[in-house]
């Protein structure tokens, strides 16, 4: 098992992402934003929380535009499993792997605390280890999370059973209180939420630990 | 030769920012301000030649992100 983790200049999660990664035994390559492949065999790119480019322009705008993310883009073109957390999602949502937008939060105020997070479907590589409706505590850290699509594309997501996770309570004015979505084929998840934060007893939660144990499981069993 | 991009978000979207900047307006006692839009001015210096229809891809591919923002280009 082979993970890739992506790292923009503003990176701050990348290597948190690589240990919760080599915890559940993957092999992990980091791999720099001005590459133009990824390393051969990589079953699952992961693409890290921080302010990639200084969030300047918009979050994820300009690290979504990468050479490294034209590989990315292939990767999950033919079904390969990509995993955006915080700026990652912006980063996903950005190169339009995932549809809609994460704008600033509603109460304008940078956000970071550990909330409950409800895990929407158990019907997925990242979350076949969780039961519908289990309430996880991870750690939100955002400022731009405020999830944002037209009302068509929200009814298709829910409707197609692609929102992942939703936070227990409004935080950030997400729409329907999204924290989570999957491409169509299930295989590319964005979430604001930081699991590679939960995921050693000295996190505080050891609650996204399955998250990355499940991706290990589902990839041995295939 | 320049081009201006105006860069907002499209109507229905809420702007946090600017109902913050609204709100800030009437504290500091002018009222009747009723919406505030909050957008990106960006300036460019092109070689000349440069065509709108390139600055338009520009503003597809970066500028702007077109599922919550629109965007108008004024070559000069």
């Amino acid at each position: 098992m082979h993970a890739a983790v992506t790292v923009f200049p503003g990176s701050n999660c990348d290597r948190d992402l690589k240990v919760a990664f080599e915890q559940a035994g993957f092999k992990v390559s980091m791999v720099w934003h001005k590459d133009t492949e990824l390393p051969k065999g990589v079953d699952v790119v992961g693409v890290p929380g921080g302010f990639s480019f200084g969030d300047y322009l918009r979050c994820g705008a300009i690290a979504a535009n990468a050479p490294i993310c034209k590989a990315l883009v292939a990767h999950a073109e033919r079904g390969g499993y990509v995993l955006g957390i915080c700026n990652g999602f912006q980063v996903l949502t950005e190169t339009r792997l995932l549809p809609g937008a994460l704008m600033r939060n509603a109460n304008l105020k940078f956000i970071c605390k550990s909330v409950d997070l409800v895990v929407e479907t158990p019907d997925s590589a990242f979350t076949a280890g969780y039961g519908r409706g289990q309430v996880l505590s991870i750690p939100v850290a955002h400022h731009d999370g405020n999830y944002v699509a037209d009302e068509a594309t929200l009814d298709r997501l829910e409707g197609d059973n692609r929102v992942a996770f939703r936070y227990a309570q409004d935080i950030n004015g997400a729409a329907r209180r999204i924290a989570g979505v999957m491409s169509e084929n299930r295989r590319v998840l964005g979430l604001m939420p930081h699991p590679e934060r939960a995921a050693d007893p000295a996190h505080g939660s050891v609650d996204g630990r399955q998250m990355f144990a499940s991706l290990a499981a589902g990839l041995v069993a295939a | 030769m320049k081009a201006t991009v105006h860069v907002m978000l499209k109507n229905g979207v809420l702007d946090p920012q600017g109902e913050a900047v609204r709100h800030a307006l009437g504290s500091l006692g002018f009222n009747g301000v009723e919406g505030v839009r909050q957008g990106k001015v960006i300036e460019l210096d092109l070689a000349d030649g440069t065509s709108e229809a390139d600055v338009r891809q520009m503003c597809e591919k970066l500028l702007a992100n077109t599922v919550i923002e629109r965007y108008t280009v004024e070559l000069s």
